[in-house]
């Protein structure tokens, strides 16, 4: 099962980085925001082609408050 | 220090007012007229650090990053995009070097900077720094090119040893985060001073105006601010004090001041005294 921001998801394995955005609801090409899957960065550019295991754990990241 | 060169005609009224010289913060070669650092935590809405931010000055501002929120309106980016501020993505939250070295790059990615105010935390309740860990990160990110600025103890020997490694600035707490206890060991911040060839910026425990003249009196080159601003009654107001108490310090340090002396030191002169016996 993936798990997204620490939630279980329906994202299904073989589905893309770009996929799980969507879900989300953010926008393709969104600024500030920035992918790891499995405590690793996933660029930007890689986001269309990067698929993602059966057990992944993607983290969706933004600038928030703070510091 | 280097003593500023004054420019003929240099105007010495008012409270702002100073020699006009080049006298901004150069960190990394980027140069910044405040030498205020704003952080983004702790304003309670959007509009509130749109405001202090205005009544602040600073060119510079922090952020943290965290789980996207899609049902947030509006975001800090928009905030400083639009005041024409420069980001400053921070490791805020992180108590390992890996987590802070994995976040910086997720930074660079995706706020599009090599600059990263690195925070690795070492205890839960002062929020001090982890000196193994930070000093681990800090390599690591030199290495990878980003520009270091790292939040670090009152300790001359670890702000030495960041300073080696390469990190472009240290950043001394003076007591700890949001504690607003100001500056806790004057001593080792004037020792960090004394020996630093890189900026230094107070960072942490600022909780009024006069902490951050103090800082700058000691000879920071800035000062770094959060909770002081974002939690005062009048965040506004308090910005707008913390921005001249910083100018302030900057320039009382360099006017010079007079030696602490154990007895006093008449001002007026004996000479011409009458004697009314």
């Amino acid at each position: 099962m993936i798990v997204v921001n620490g939630q279980p998801s329906d994202v299904d394995a073989g589905q893309t980085v770009t996929d799980v955005l969507e879900r989300l609801g953010v926008e393709p090409g969104a600024r500030g925001v920035a992918v790891a899957v499995d405590g690793e960065v996933v660029p930007r550019s890689q986001w269309p082609r990067f698929a993602l295991a059966p057990e992944a754990r993607v983290e969706v990241l933004t600038a928030m408050q703070g510091g | 220090m280097d003593e500023p060169t004054v420019t003929e005609g240099a105007r010495a009224d008012g409270p702002t007012a100073g020699p006009r010289t080049e006298d901004h913060l150069t960190i990394a070669g980027r140069t910044f007229r405040s030498r205020l650092i704003l952080g983004t935590g702790g304003f309670s809405t959007l509009q509130a650090l749109a405001s202090s931010l205005a009544a602040s000055g600073a060119e510079l501002a922090t952020v943290a990053l965290r789980r996207i929120d899609t049902t947030q309106r509006g975001s800090v980016l928009t905030v400083l995009e639009e005041a024409g501020v420069r980001v400053l993505p921070n490791t805020a939250g992180c108590y390992t070097a890996r987590d802070a070295v994995v976040t910086a790059r997720l930074a660079r990615d995706g706020l599009d900077t090599n600059w990263i105010k690195l925070e690795v935390i070492g205890d839960e309740r002062t929020l001090l720094p982890d000196p193994a860990e930070l000093l681990v990160a800090a390599e690591q990110l030199v290495d990878e090119g980003f520009v270091v600025l790292p939040y670090t103890s009152d300790d001359p020997v670890l702000a030495r040893r960041l300073e080696d490694i390469g990190c472009a600035a240290v950043m001394p707490l003076g007591s700890p985060i949001g504690s607003g206890m100001g500056i806790r060991n004057a001593y080792n911040l004037g020792l960090i001073r004394e020996q630093a060839g890189v900026p230094v910026i107070l960072d942490a425990g600022i909780g009024t105006a006069s902490d951050a003249a103090l800082a700058m009196e000691l000879g920071c080159d800035g000062v770094l601010c959060a909770s002081a601003i974002a939690r005062a009654e009048d965040p506004v107001a308090m910005a707008r004090a913390i921005a001249g108490a910083v100018q302030a310090g900057h320039l009382a340090r360099r006017a010079g001041r007079i030696p602490r002396r154990l007895y006093a030191q008449a001002s007026t002169q004996e000479r011409g005294l009458a004697d009314f016996s």
